[in-house]
């Protein structure tokens, strides 16, 4: 089993099944998936962060979805709209949504929990200037709730990233491709080489999230972060990460 | 009243046998020795899939209606597994497809054509097991399209696609992307060069489900599946044999081949048609009991007890 032969041949890397080109079918779905998990957890996270209620309900609905196989419900959302909806949005759909299923919940959890621990003298503070609740909302608590949102973007991104490979089973492309034409066709070389481009990717994709918290999270907050003795630090725990 | 007493008494058998297994965990290990060349029954196994186990219960049924005692050893496992007991008598006979023993038998066999697999596959038997006559019946892989389609372009034969294929979209198991029995084959012996492949699975409902909707308009289905007739698909027939037969055959220790053993499995492999097995697959995905389908099967072929 050679996947570093596999790896370094340059036929790999070209033409429309390539290397590249998989890469580049797998941020895309990954990055449909992100945007449509964003758009549903992130409101979602601030009204329940805002009032205080629903976070049983919501979340522990949200969670309870996450539960499902994946694989399984592929399949079946498959099969359900195989009938009504044409073409290739048949293969698409039910992809994005069990990855958008994956997503949601630490971004969700990430929102709520980081408006809910919002530093309280911060919040007082601001209302003590005469800031309106939606003034306060969008230039405090949101802000302070950034270093917990973007470690929930980051779980959802590595958890649909890693995923994003089943998108191969209703005959997309993406790396997921390698992995399972490699072991369709015995070819184990091909198999370890797309599991190591997801593992990479992953990696790189994570690396990117690190260099984007320093770059869009206020500087006092990352002090206050860096601090043992912080709430911030302490008392929240990290979404769980799968 | 002999027969019903004869039945009861089948049927406690099989549930002993059964429990037998279920207690044991492996039905292989220990115990199968002893009663394999050995004893005068004949150990009827089977694969792990409903038609296998189908086609040995008929064989049972077929060899208890001749007086030859029987044991059912069913649901073994794969092919691996169940050629591994034929050979260390754990069971005596079992029912094969022609292609698919003799790509495991031979991984570089390129024969394709019914008796050219069968030829070549005598040749490849291990020591001490035969082959008896391969029946007309077939599960092999087909190419499908639905009727509105097959009506639109006069398709028949897998050549009749040439003219249209490049407006086709065409579903498989991952693998045929690069199989010669596949896509490749498809092409070079063809000369097909559909719009597009899509990679879904070997026959099964993902395939079925996308062409019975329209997403794929030929897809690579199983000859003997109830689907093709129960959603009004038509297989193409293989006029140039690029998929290999798959004929069911009997495979049996030759130590307990006897003049009846052969008459009778070679009767009911004479008997035993592609269309039988469609419709007993439809059987039996209704839930009705195996040996039950078995037996109709046998009574309706002339076969049965007396």
């Amino acid at each position: 089993m050679n996947f570093v032969g596999w790896l370094t041949d340059p036929t790999n890397w070209a033409g429309s099944g390539g290397i590249p080109a998989q890469i580049g079918y797998h941020l895309l779905y990954s990055a449909i998936a992100l945007l449509a998990a964003l758009a549903i957890g992130v409101p979602l996270g601030i009204v329940i962060g805002y009032t205080g209620r629903g976070e049983a309900l919501v979340a522990g609905f949200a969670n309870a979805l996450r539960a499902l196989p994946t694989l399984g419900l592929l399949v079946l959302l498959f099969l359900v709209i195989s009938p009504v909806v044409p073409g290739k949005l048949v293969y698409v759909l039910p992809t994005i949504v069990v990855l958008v299923l994956l997503a949601v919940p630490p971004i969700l959890t990430g929102t709520y929990s980081g408006i809910q621990t919002a530093d309280p003298d911060a919040v007082g503070a601001a209302r003590g200037m005469g800031f309106t609740k939606r003034q306060i909302l969008l230039r405090v608590q949101l802000p302070c709730a950034l270093p917990l949102m973007i470690s929930g973007v980051r779980s959802s991104t590595l958890q649909i990233v890693s995923t994003a490979t089943i998108a191969a089973y209703l005959g997309l492309q993406g790396l997921g491709r390698f992995i399972l034409d490699g072991r369709a066709q015995a070819n184990f070389a091909e198999m370890a080489g797309g599991a190591i481009l997801v593992a990479v990717l992953a990696i790189v994709l994570e690396f990117s999230f690190a260099w984007l918290g320093r770059i869009i999270v206020s500087p006092g907050l990352r002090r206050v972060a860096a601090k043992s003795t912080s709430p911030l630090a302490t008392a929240v725990p990290e979404p769980v990460a799968t | 009243m002999n027969k019903r007493i004869t039945l009861s008494a089948l049927a406690v058998t099989s549930i002993l046998a059964l429990s037998a297994c279920g207690g044991g965990g492996d039905p292989m290990s220990g115990g199968g020795n002893d009663s394999g060349s050995s004893g005068s029954e004949i150990i009827v196994g089977s694969a792990d899939f409903t038609e296998s186990q189908l086609i040995g219960s008929i064989y049972s049924q077929a060899l208890q209606a001749k007086g030859v005692p029987v044991k059912e050893q069913f649901n073994i496992g794969s092919r691996e597994v169940y050629i591994q007991a034929l050979k260390d008598s754990s069971i005596d006979l079992v029912p094969e497809y022609s292609g698919a023993l003799l790509s495991y038998l031979d991984p570089k066999s390129t024969a394709a054509e019914p008796d050219a697999v069968s030829s070549e596959l005598k040749g490849k038997l291990p020591s001490g097991i035969s082959m008896l006559t391969p029946s007309p019946a077939e599960d092999k892989d087909v190419v499908a399209v639905t009727k509105a389609t097959a009506d639109k372009y006069k398709l028949k034969t897998i050549s009749d696609l040439a003219p249209v294929a490049g407006e086709l979209v065409l579903g498989g198991p991952p693998e045929w992307k690069t199989r010669e029995q596949g896509v490749v084959g498809l092409k070079d012996v063809y000369g097909l060069n559909f719009k597009e492949f899509v990679s879904l699975d070997a026959g099964g409902t993902l395939t079925m489900t996308a062409l019975t909707n329209g997403q794929i308009q030929a897809g690579d289905l199983f000859s003997t599946d109830p689907g093709l007739v129960s959603n009004d698909l038509v297989a193409l027939e293989d006029d140039k044999n690029l998929f290999a037969a798959e004929n069911v055959v009997p495979l049996i220790k030759s130590a307990k081949q006897s003049d009846v053993v052969t008459k009778t499995l070679n009767d009911v492999s004479a008997k035993l048609t592609t269309d039988d097995l469609i419709s007993m697959n439809a059987e039996a995905a209704k839930g009705t009991n195996l040996s039950d389908i078995a037996k109709k099967w046998l009574a309706g072929a002339g076969l049965g007890g007396q």
